[in-house]
């Protein structure tokens, strides 16, 4: 394959993808202890605490906005995690990816499959998280709720290519460090979870239009209100640009970090 | 079987100014062991590399089982088993589980993969191991189930780079005899070392490489008929007057590495008679071997 070259996508990537499968599978007490732990905590502690003196915010029970935006931001940090830190750890220390690329499957498996994993663990931490809000009921059981799902796969893929290709050139874990504060939390804190971007200044309103944080949080939050958006393509397009340029980048840089 | 199953011609690769193989050529023949033995450094794991189409050569062709590299790295991997240099098992997976993922990269499942995996944690002496966690096996057996996990494709070809490098001497052993099996049902096994045994007891074939250059091919027999006088002399802890006195006899070629003199000779009988005069003199007589060979072109000479 050409350095440069678009990534290729085969069907032998699930292999990779399976592979991680099974060994979340081993460690599924305290993988879920995470998926479902956070965003009780979350929902009480804010959506109780903080909802008690907001009551209503955008025309929905604080709880509920709060709960919206977090579906969107929890595929956001699930795949950026799984995609610096599980990612190095498989190329790096443990030499996964080494011993995968002694078989029939490259490079480019390994990035698809790679991708993949990430957006799954974010519709599973996404999963846990609308059913603690409906068992709170934080969330009122709509269909809405299941047309989340595929906006948080889309969301986790449009994370995971970044993430990608920040461990394709981090040196070590510390370097994950810039990426968390300069790029992951601003997102948080500014991307609509827990207040409307309309308060924002007018500049960092056109702004904050530019993260895929804010497309995610805006179509999960119209979908679970049953409100509907008039620019819902508007939100998929920015995040499918992110999947696609972000799988593209973390192809070529993968490719040359292991194949030297 | 085509006659020749990997073949290079003036392969080279190069890392920012550092020239890590430089202009090699070699050809296999199926069903032997071919060693490649050097230093650290010499550009074998480069090589190795290169014939399973990971790392692209900056000039020269490259082909395994008649298929180019790194163009067909892919389909040439489907036929070989690789033993990589330092151990990268799966740690959150059992023996077995290890070679059933393994599996899955070939896209093996079902009930030939059962099989398969049955026979070869038998061949690696693991059946007792096989719910054990990875990171519970000692080194000897870890290097033994990555050995199995070379062969869950079958392989017509396996590669190990420094495949007992940090082993006990029973662990060496038995990874050396289920080579010596492997080898036995046909497979051609290529592998690199830099212990002398190793690749005197293993290799068919081998080539000595250093700096990225082979200076040497050939059986580890004919390397030595070719390269060194047939007889050696090692004297330890030689005085230097010893050392001018044997160099002016000038019936023997000496080389001195570390602390040790070396003195190769065609006939080693008169040098002995001269060194049994010496008082506390600790020296041994043998039959040069591959050791020899490879201070010869590698090492330094002692030059008067």
């Amino acid at each position: 394959m050409h350095p440069w070259g678009p990534p290729r996508i085969r069907l032998a990537a699930l292999a990779v993808w399976r592979r991680n499968l099974l060994v979340w599978r081993k460690l599924l007490g305290p993988a879920l202890a995470m998926n479902f732990g956070e965003p009780v905590l979350y929902l009480l502690g804010l959506g109780y605490g903080l909802g008690f003196f907001i009551g209503e915010m955008a025309g929905m029970p604080y709880l509920s906005f709060l709960a919206s935006g977090i579906v969107a931001s929890s595929a956001m940090t699930t795949a950026s995690f799984e995609g610096m830190y599980s990612v190095f750890t498989r190329m790096v220390p443990q030499r996964t990816y080494e011993a995968i690329l002694a078989t029939p499957l490259d490079a480019d498996d390994i990035v698809t499959g790679e991708l993949l994993w990430c957006a799954t663990k974010s519709l599973i931490s996404a999963t846990a998280i609308l059913v603690v809000a409906v068992a709170m009921g934080a969330l009122p059981a709509t269909p809405g709720l299941v047309l989340v799902l595929p906006v948080v796969f889309l969301t986790g893929l449009a994370f995971a290519g970044p993430a990608l290709v920040v461990s394709a050139v981090a040196p070590n874990y510390d370097f994950f460090n810039y990426y968390m504060v300069l790029v992951i939390t601003p997102m948080f804190i500014l991307s609509g979870v827990f207040y409307p971007i309309d308060t924002l200044p007018t500049t960092l309103q056109d702004a904050v239009q530019f993260l895929p944080l804010t497309h995610a949080v805006a179509l999960s939050r119209s979908l679970v209100a049953g409100t509907g958006t008039a620019v819902a393509w508007v939100h998929v397009v920015v995040l499918s640009a992110y999947a696609m340029v972000g799988h593209y980048f973390a192809a070529v840089l993968i490719r040359r970090r292991l194949l030297r | 079987m085509p006659a020749v199953l990997a073949q290079a011609r003036g392969l080279r690769k190069r890392y920012r100014g550092l020239t890590a193989v430089d202009g090699i050529d070699f050809h296999i023949e199926p069903g032997i062991c071919f060693g490649f033995l050097g230093p650290n450094g010499a550009g074998k794991t480069t090589t190795l590399r290169m014939l399973l189409g990971l790392t692209p050569p900056d000039a020269g062709r490259l082909e395994v089982f008649g298929l180019p590299l790194p163009r067909c790295g892919r389909d040439v991997r489907r036929h070989t088993g690789v033993v990589p240099q330092t151990d990268n098992l799966d740690p959150d997976f059992t023996v077995e589980e290890n070679l059933r993922i393994y599996g899955s990269y070939f896209g093996l499942k079902g009930s030939e993969l059962d099989e398969r995996i049955a026979r070869l944690l038998e061949f690696a002496a693991l059946a007792e191991r096989a719910r054990a966690r990875t990171e519970t096996l000692s080194g000897g057996m870890k290097r033994r189930l990555t050995l199995a996990r070379a062969l869950v494709n079958a392989p017509e070809l396996v590669v190990l780079d420094e495949p007992t490098t940090g082993l006990d001497p029973q662990a060496r052993h038995l990874v050396w005899a289920r080579l010596e099996q492997l080898r036995a049902e046909g497979t051609t096994l290529l592998l690199t070392t830099h212990y002398m045994e190793e690749a005197e007891r293993l290799c068919d074939r081998l080539v000595i490489m250093d700096h990225g250059r082979i200076l040497a091919e050939g059986s580890p027999r004919e390397l030595v008929r070719c390269h060194v006088e047939p007889e050696v002399v090692e004297i330890r802890n030689a005085e230097p007057t010893l050392v001018t006195g044997l160099s002016r006899a000038g019936d023997c070629r000496l080389e001195q590495v570390g602390s040790s003199l070396y003195c190769y000779t065609e006939r080693a009988a008169p040098l002995l008679e001269r060194l049994r005069d010496r008082k506390g003199l600790v020296f041994l007589h043998r039959p040069a071997g591959l050791e020899d060979v490879f201070l010869r072109l590698t090492g330094r000479e002692l030059r008067d």
